[in-house]
């Protein structure tokens, strides 16, 4: 990748705005970024309330410091880079040890799939081919997203994920960040960034997989009215 | 169904190349070789729609952010800020 590009358009009007004192402005960025730096702060802290401080002081320190920001890379990647610090500094002083090395890719294998799902490679027709394939889950991907328990069971699976992984995943899928803002803000590479992608998302799958497999085959309007029923 | 022996891609290569294929990121050669074995492989086709289906329901999940009374404060302390700036 070349250089940094210079700030965008949007970031320097922002910048404007934010030293001019517009508080819209202000309480615009608390809200889109709040929620993506309380995840990374968890990570680091593992507090729920720390975190909360952890992005409470970020918040302050972009108050303070508006003034002398240059412009050398986005907001956004400027947030993230003051919360890592304050982060790392609060885990320090609670004698965490910082799970960093956690960023760096893990090379031993972890296969997407489990070997046992495909037939051998010494098989003489199919090595490498699905023994037991894929079966379409029972609800249906889209009746799916309108089920609670659904939800619930891929939030816990998102929050077991190992944190590099989990960051990535959370900040593509759920915070909707492209992949290039994501390299930028958790100072990965391009490559490591669609490895953990794609490790996190596999994991996903195959939880979402194992769970539709073992749920009844109905939809999830009659899943929720059995719970009800027994609630 | 698979009785074409040309396929040249194994299912369980394509499982692990599928999110470059999604971020398209393949190469060229890659990318013909993945659709090629798709369109012989339904177990494959059914994974990739599980691929594409399981960021969507990520996407579903909401994100717990900051306190409003929190988000008060920092209002409030940024308006200390300006008004101390400009010498109010």
């Amino acid at each position: 990748m070349g250089g940094q590009t210079a700030v965008r358009d949007s970031d320097a009007e922002l910048i404007d705005r934010l030293r001019d004192g517009d508080e819209a402005a202000f309480g615009g960025l608390i809200d889109a970024y709040s929620a993506p730096l309380l995840r990374l702060a968890i990570t680091f802290v593992h507090s729920r309330s720390v975190a909360e401080e952890v992005v409470q002081e970020t918040w302050m320190a972009v108050v303070t410091g508006i003034g002398r920001f240059e412009g050398r890379s986005s907001v956004k990647t400027w947030l993230f880079k003051i919360l890592t610090n304050k982060a790392k500094t609060r885990a320090l002083r609670e004698r965490r040890t910082i799970p960093f090395s956690d960023f760096e890719i893990d090379t031993g294998d972890q296969p997407a799939v489990d070997a046992t799902r495909f037939l051998p490679a010494t098989h003489s027709q199919w090595p490498g081919h699905w023994a037991t394939p894929p079966q379409p889950w029972s609800m249906g991907p889209e009746g799916a997203a309108l089920d609670r328990e659904t939800l619930a069971v891929l939030r816990r699976a998102l929050e077991d994920l190992p944190h590099a992984q989990r960051m990535v995943v959370a900040l593509r899928d759920v915070h909707g960040w492209p992949a290039a803002d994501v390299c930028a803000a958790l100072e990965v590479t391009e490559a490591n960034q669609r490895v953990l992608l794609h490790r996190g998302r596999s994991r996903l799958r195959a939880v979402l997989e194992r769970y539709f497999a073992d749920a009844p085959m109905c939809n999830a309007q009659s899943i929720s009215d059995t719970k009800q029923a027994s609630g | 169904m698979k009785d074409d022996i040309t396929i040249d891609l194994a299912c369980n290569e394509l499982v692990e190349m599928i999110t470059s294929y999604l971020e398209e990121t393949l190469s060229a050669h890659d990318r013909a070789r993945f659709d090629a074995h798709l369109m012989t492989c339904p177990g494959c086709r059914e994974y990739v729609e599980e691929m594409r289906a399981t960021p969507r329901l990520t996407g579903r999940l909401t994100t717990e952010s900051i306190s409003d009374s929190a988000r008060d404060q920092l209002l409030r302390a940024f308006r200390r800020m300006k008004a101390s700036s400009t010498g109010l």
